[in-house]
């Protein structure tokens, strides 16, 4: 059965009962299993070239961290995922920028911070929570946790209700108020725009680490952030995690950040 | 019933208003377009799937894409005879298929429908 | 039933044209928000819900009002509430019906509404508002057609309408109930993380929906030459005097919370909301005002003589309907944004082009109000109550 009929079949179950688990009832529907008897039938499969990890994660070590490396990480990102540059302050659409100290941690701040710390930009991206508030609001799972851990968007669902917005205790989402297009200086082909009307955030740099590159963020940070799997007891990041004591954005409300800083 | 005549009157002006395209459209119909293939396309001579498929399905088979791209991560397309394709708009048709315009918006325009892929995903003709 | 929608006076035909018009300016401008976006509202990456959102929520509480009717009728056997019960359903049926395109309006990708259908996600809260406001909606379509026309024909409503009646029920309770949900489980919001917000926005509800509803049978009274009653819009004085109090209650409640704990992600948009935060506060006279309105309606409501007097009553009506308007069509939403998460203030106000647009909301719900108002007048008319 073809996709768009199982899709309908779906939303006249759900019409139909109103509510209840419609997916078990597709599923049960003859022909809508995948003909597995031909071997050479039509599949999908992974690059061959493409990093994998059980959880990906980073660590931002802000004793690293300058204005002008700041600086090169966003416009890293920004270029490579087509983030438009609006005029308008309240269209700004951002994946990656800085902020200082008492903002990205606003319940660690204190009248006798280090001197270091004061002004000092940090980095701040979407956390790629483990436990993801913006995808346990998002009424479409257009905003969805993938099986490496990475909180991505599916554009194309996206129905533009900013639940998620609300959801995320970060800050790390915006919304295309407007058409990005006109907003962006150099298009990159590579990465898809977006259209007005649906909401956008860090991806972690899928679409890289599927082609068995780092984040653009990480390849320009000459070592201030390091990427790698969480899970894997011999990687690069879980040493740093051994060796230095790291904290997470706002620990208190559980959704356990997969970015962690060294101050 | 009194208003019946009003009712009536009413709802002959539904109709004709709900049919009007077919109306206005009357006797004018036209040769459905063919598509144009480019050099490149005319040299591999088969798409990622037969060419009766692909004009019946193509729509199908890029919805699937997109989906097992995004959310599945998995971008590699094997088709039936385990020819591989990386499952990508911009990269893989718009390869061979450069001419949005005479290739893609002709049928389109022709059957009204507008899809919303370049709203957001890149074709030739913009690079420049 | 319907064709004595056709039928009216110059003043009924006057006021539905003056609607269509209002609706039509706001239509203009949607049609504009469509093709620009929502860059045309003041929303913003830091206030991403503004005026639409929050008059969802404060019309989600005038449709689950319509239950303070119904309990004491079905339930209680509090007869006299025979007159107004089907002006409240249907009141709920134009509430509903406004928040439905509240929703729409709000989204940036309306084309793609039934995502939420075709990719069903039960532990998103806005999928279970959605089934549960096309469900009230629904419920009281057809318990207030039924029973109006078993009215008009002088005979008892069918019997299948009374268990519909008995779930309209707890399911008025639950759709202002998921609203609140919707905000007051997201962690990292503290202005609405608070278990007293269903209950609160229930409170505010009950005194809002019954004060309204008080002012449309003044209004029916003045131009429809029909009476709800004395004695009914006494009663409902009460339900509302009793929301009202429980409304300021439970917000003291969570006023003594946060101020007494000065845990700061609390206190700070309490402080935004009522004094203004790092020099921005364009709300600060606005939840003044609100909080006056309410005592005052308060005050005027617990005295029985002030009470009594319809045109006191009026004013103290007005006074609760604006004052909770302002405290959940205005304050509610904006200030749960407002420090934003990394505490910034980012101040919201909403655009010309927005509140076109809600206007054209509210007139479509009048619209549809109107036509359903007429509708049961007739009837009852016809009927010789
Ligand atoms: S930081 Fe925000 S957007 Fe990113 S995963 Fe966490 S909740 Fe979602
Ligand atoms: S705006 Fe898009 S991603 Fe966010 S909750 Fe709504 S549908 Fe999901
Ligand atoms: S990981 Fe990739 S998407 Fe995220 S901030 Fe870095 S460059 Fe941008």
């Amino acid at each position: 059965m073809d996709d768009t009929r199982r899709s309908f079949l779906k939303f006249a179950g759900i019409s139909a009962l109103g509510l209840g688990s419609v997916s078990t009832l597709a599923s049960l529907m003859p022909g809508s299993a995948t003909a597995s008897d031909e071997s050479s039938a039509p599949h999908y499969k992974e690059t061959k070239k493409a990093l994998t990890a059980k959880r990906w994660g980073m660590v931002i070590d802000t004793r690293k961290l300058t204005p002008r490396l700041c600086e090169k990480m966003i416009e890293a990102c920004h270029k490579a995922h087509n983030v438009p540059d609006h005029d308008n302050e309240r269209h700004t659409v951002k994946w990656i920028w800085t902020d200082e100290f008492e903002h990205i941690f606003p319940m660690k701040q204190n009248e006798y911070l280090a001197e270091r710390l004061k002004g000092l930009p940090i980095v701040s991206l979407c956390n790629q929570c483990n436990n993801p508030p913006c995808v346990q609001a998002c009424p479409t799972k257009a905003t969805f946790q993938r099986e490496d851990g990475i909180v991505m968007m599916d554009f194309h669902r996206c129905i533009g209700c900013r639940f998620c917005m609300a959801a995320c205790p970060y800050g790390s989402r915006s919304f295309n108020f407007r058409d990005p297009r006109p907003a962006i200086e150099e298009e990159n082909d590579d990465f898809p725009t977006r259209m007005r009307g649906v909401v956008e955030k860090c991806n972690f740099c899928a679409e890289r680490l599927a082609e068995g590159k780092m984040p653009a963020c990480v390849e320009v940070s000459e070592g201030a952030l390091v990427f790698g799997d969480l899970e894997d007891p011999n990687s690069e990041i879980r040493k740093v995690l051994r060796e230095n004591y790291v904290i997470q954005r706002k620990q208190n409300l559980g959704t356990n950040p997969s970015v962690y800083y060294i101050i | 019933m009194k208003d019946k005549g009003k009712i009536i009157v009413g709802l002959v002006i539904f109709v004709v208003v709900l049919t009007f395209p077919f109306w206005y459209n009357h006797g004018v119909a036209t040769q459905a377009p063919e598509p144009e293939l480019t050099k490149k396309a005319k040299k591999a001579d088969k798409c990622v799937e037969e060419t009766a498929y692909m004009r019946k399905e193509h729509m199908q088979i890029l919805d699937k894409w997109r989906d097992t791209v995004v959310r599945d991560g998995k971008r590699m397309y094997v088709n039936a005879n385990g020819k591989e394709y990386m499952a990508s708009l911009s990269n893989t048709c718009i390869d061979c298929h450069s001419n949005k315009e005479e290739f893609c918006d002709k049928c389109h325009d022709y059957a009204s429908v507008e899809p919303y892929c370049w709203d957001c995903h890149t074709y030739p003709e913009e690079k420049e | 039933m319907l064709e004595r929608a056709f039928k009216g006076s110059k003043g009924y035909w006057v006021w539905l044209v003056a609607l269509l018009a209002v609706i039509g300016v706001g239509f203009g401008f949607y049609l504009r928000q469509l093709t620009f976006g929502l860059g045309i509202t003041g929303m913003s990456r830091d206030v991403s819900w503004g005026f639409y959102i929050a008059q969802f929520t404060f019309l989600v509480g005038v449709a689950a009002s319509a239950v303070m009717l119904v309990i004491p009728y079905y339930l209680h056997d509090y007869k006299k509430f025979g007159r107004i019960t089907v002006l409240g359903e249907f009141l709920a049926v134009a509430s509903v019906i406004m928040c439905l395109l509240f929703i729409i309006v709000d989204l940036g990708q309306p084309m793609r509404l039934f995502n939420v259908l075709i990719h069903p996600t039960p532990n998103s809260m806005l999928f279970w508002d959605m089934i549960v406001l096309n469900g009230y909606l629904f419920l009281n379509i057809l318990i207030g057609w039924n029973v109006l026309e078993a009215e008009k024909n002088s005979v008892p409503p069918p019997q299948w309408v009374k268990p519909l009646i008995y779930i309209s029920i707890p399911w008025a309770i639950s759709i202002h109930t998921v609203t609140a949900f919707l905000y007051c489980g997201l962690p990292g919001r503290g202005f609405w993380l608070t278990a007293i917000l269903a209950p609160r926005f229930l409170a505010s509800a009950f005194a809002a929906g019954p004060a309204f509803l008080i002012l449309l049978a003044f209004i029916v009274r003045r131009f429809a030459r029909y009476d709800a009653g004395r004695d009914q819009i006494q009663t409902m004085a009460k339900i509302v005097t009793y929301g009202a109090i429980a409304n300021v209650f439970f917000f003291l409640c969570e006023v003594f919370v946060a101020l007494y704990s000065q845990i700061p992600g609390h206190t700070a948009h309490l402080q935004y909301l009522f004094f203004g935060l790092h020099g921005h506060g364009v709300l600060v006279p606005w939840m003044w005002t609100s909080i006056f309105l309410m005592l005052a309606a308060i005050i005027l409501l617990v005295i029985p003589s002030a009470r009594r007097n319809e045109a006191v009553l009026g004013v103290a009506c007005v006074a609760i309907f604006v004052g909770i308007w302002i405290d959940k069509g205005l304050g509610m939403i904006s200030g749960g944004f407002i420090p934003n998460p990394l505490h910034h203030v980012k101040e919201y106000v909403p655009t010309i082009p927005e509140i076109a647009i809600t206007v054209a909301v509210y007139a479509a719900g009048f619209l549809i109000l109107t036509i359903l108002y007429k509708v049961v007048v007739g009837v009852k008319q016809e009927v010789g109550e």
